[in-house]
């Protein structure tokens, strides 16, 4: 019924925007959306080809691209390739983000504290209760903390930066994966939930000894006070574009089914430990052939001319040896009436 | 053709028009229950009985109860319902008593002015503003004064930080209160004048005059109006999701996080993806429609009987 309703809304929506000439719909994720709606801006005053982007969240994007309401679905959490191939979807990653444990602790500058992966699971267990734990003690050495108790903020609202947080953890924890395990809304052990990035940025603000983890474009516009976190080499990298980036390119897409790839603890000596990439879901075989070359030609066009205006808003864009593996997946995987719709070059 | 034989020939459209009107509004009322009870179906289905009563709610393993934000709803609507309806009464009663003539109406205005704020800045005024104060001049304070192990460190246990139960009925209590206050002073501008002129000539002070006056005349309308401004906390949803903290299950504490029916559906709706997570949070709204409905039917009820005397 709720399917239904959606699908109703969703064709609503099209029908509404089908009066602006041959417009691109596409719907879901509200983590890239700030950048689509600048690729569009520009794409629109160079080609006249226009997009409409809903964002309505993951899983409407995910329930719209099924029934078909839209051009391309969005999504922060990849799907499994058996749920890809059950509706005929095909997806590919679009642009890069990370996630940033965020403090608050007087005196801490950013980037001064390290934590491993294995120990942020037991904060956010409740099992480190205080900032003077030997456990923080031990991995910082030369670095006082006060005794104050560790108050855990996580996100409330169902989020593609919690399914990475809880999956990095559920991977770093054996106890985080048996116990909460991983997804965009979980049973949260302890702490308090804040609404959004800046609902979580907001809480920690507020709270002496808190820690909180926010989308990286968030922790470096409020100047937060990050924290390292130890990746698989055994490194404190800084969360910054270039290394996000050495997690795409250290990943091996080609042996990820269905782009099913999560960007976490990949190897590399530089590589940020929580990457995430937000993924675009299109139908394998497309109806309509002018919409569904609108939507490759509209991707290929934000592969090729999109990046700067992503790093201005603090995106990461996927390195180029992943651009030209999913062209190649576009010219042998996307097809109308039997025929490819791009043709890689 | 004379004007009233044109009249008569418009009025079965008129009637009809008017029929189909409100039977729109009653398809309306059925659909949104009928889709709520096939939304929520697999939920009850599952959980049966149990999903009112359990407090675990976890979209890993898929298991969901609604005990915490029934909890949250109740506690925190009937607390911000105690706080706003001395001070929704107060700022009417002065309205009508004792403002002087000249002030009476700017200030009704801006009473009903403020019940016009969206709720979002609520909840943004909460968050940045309410939030940081009370944790600084309450919570903290109160963590000095209070002998731990007492009672009162029971009641007020909680992190120091204002995003809690407590704050968030305050917020609730001042969203309803604009409302409230005005409906109430509408209600009191209904007592006749002579009434009320006539127990002042008897000399009745005006403590007299409102409690032995104006509030037995409209207590039943009072009642009503306690009742629609309860309806309306019940189902807040934004500014309460910006400061009740969020966290499932029971709350121990007036200072603990909670949740609420309405604040829980706006969290996980958008990015709910699995088949059940999306059943049970229709099913809260299903829950939350049957309590909404309870309040106004127990307020028409009241209404009924106080009719009576």
């Amino acid at each position: 019924m709720l399917k239904t309703l959606a699908a109703a809304l969703g064709a609503a929506l099209v029908i509404g925007s089908a009066a602006s000439a041959a417009d691109i719909s596409g719907a879901g994720a509200t983590f890239p959306a700030p950048v689509y709606a600048k690729w569009a801006e520009t794409y629109r005053a160079q080609t006249g080809t226009g997009l409409n982007y809903q964002a309505i969240g993951s899983g409407g994007g995910i329930k719209q691209i099924q029934a078909k309401t839209v051009a391309f679905g969005a999504t922060d959490k990849p799907l499994k390739v058996d749920e890809l191939n059950k509706s005929g979807l095909y997806q590919f990653p679009m642009v890069m983000g990370g996630v940033t444990p965020i403090v608050n602790l007087p005196g801490m500058k950013p980037g001064q504290i390290k934590l491993t992966g294995a120990l942020l699971a037991d904060i956010y267990l409740g099992g480190v209760k205080r900032w003077s734990d030997p456990r923080i003690a031990a991995l910082n050495p030369g670095v006082r903390f006060p005794n104050l108790p560790i108050t855990v903020v996580h996100r409330s609202d169902g989020s593609g930066t919690s399914f990475q947080w809880t999956s990095y953890l559920s991977m770093k924890s054996p106890a985080w994966a048996k116990q909460v395990g991983a997804n965009d809304a979980v049973q949260w052990p302890v702490g308090l939930g804040g609404k959004g990035n800046d609902g979580v940025s907001a809480f920690v603000k507020q709270t002496i000894g808190s820690i909180g983890y926010v989308e990286y474009a968030y922790a470096k516009q409020n100047r937060a006070t990050y924290v390292l976190v130890q990746n698989k080499a055994g490194q404190y990298p800084q969360p910054v574009a270039a290394n996000f980036a050495a997690a795409a390119a250290s990943a091996d897409w080609a042996k990820a089914p269905g782009n099913y790839m999560l960007l976490l603890d990949q190897p590399g000596a530089n590589t940020w430990p929580i990457t995430a990439a937000t993924f675009i879901l299109v139908h394998k075989t497309q109806a309509n052939a002018i919409t569904g070359q609108q939507v490759l030609k509209f991707f290929d066009w934000a592969y090729k001319s999109g990046d700067a205006s992503a790093a201005a808003l603090d995106y990461v864009p996927m390195p180029a040896a992943v651009k030209t593996l999913v062209r190649r997946q576009w010219a042998s995987q996307i097809k109308a009436a039997g025929k490819a719709l791009y043709t890689a070059g | 053709m004379t004007k009233q034989s044109r009249g008569a020939a418009f009025d079965p459209i008129f009637r009809y028009a008017c029929v189909s009107a409100a039977t729109l509004l009653l398809a309306a009322l059925t659909g949104v229950v009928a889709s709520l009870l096939i939304g929520g179906w697999p939920a009850f289905a599952k959980f049966g009985i149990g999903f009112f009563f359990d407090t675990t709610w976890n979209p890993v393993t898929e298991v969901y109860g609604a005990a915490g934000p029934i909890a949250g709803t109740l506690i925190t609507s009937a607390l911000a319902l105690a706080l706003a309806l001395p001070i929704a009464a107060g700022v009417a009663i002065f309205l009508v008593e004792f403002c002087p003539g000249m002030l009476a109406r700017p200030i009704a205005i801006a009473v009903e002015l403020l019940a016009g704020i969206p709720s979002i800045v609520y909840g943004m005024w909460g968050l940045f503003v309410l939030a940081p104060w009370f944790a600084e001049h309450v919570q903290i304070p109160m963590l000095y004064v209070i002998p731990p192990g007492s009672i009162w460190e029971t009641i007020f246990n909680g992190v120091p930080n204002g995003a809690n139960i407590f704050t968030a009925s305050l917020i609730l209590a001042i969203m309803i209160l604009p409302y409230m206050a005005a409906v109430f002073r509408e209600l009191f501008l209904t007592v006749p004048p002579q009434v009320r002129e006539s127990a002042y000539g008897i000399g009745c002070t005006p403590l007299e005059v409102v409690g032995s006056v104006t509030i037995p005349y409209v207590r039943s309308g009072a009642v009503g109006v306690i009742m629609l401004g309860l309806g309306r906390a019940l189902g807040e949803t934004m500014a309460v999701t910006f400061i009740i903290g969020n966290a499932h299950g029971l709350p121990t504490s007036l200072f603990d996080s909670g949740s609420t029916l309405a604040s829980t559906i706006a969290n996980e709706f958008t990015e709910a993806t699995g088949e059940m997570h999306t059943a049970a949070l229709t099913a809260l709204g299903l829950v939350l429609f049957i309590i909404t409905f309870t309040v106004l039917a127990i307020a028409r009820l009241l209404l009924a009987r106080a009719r009576k005397y």
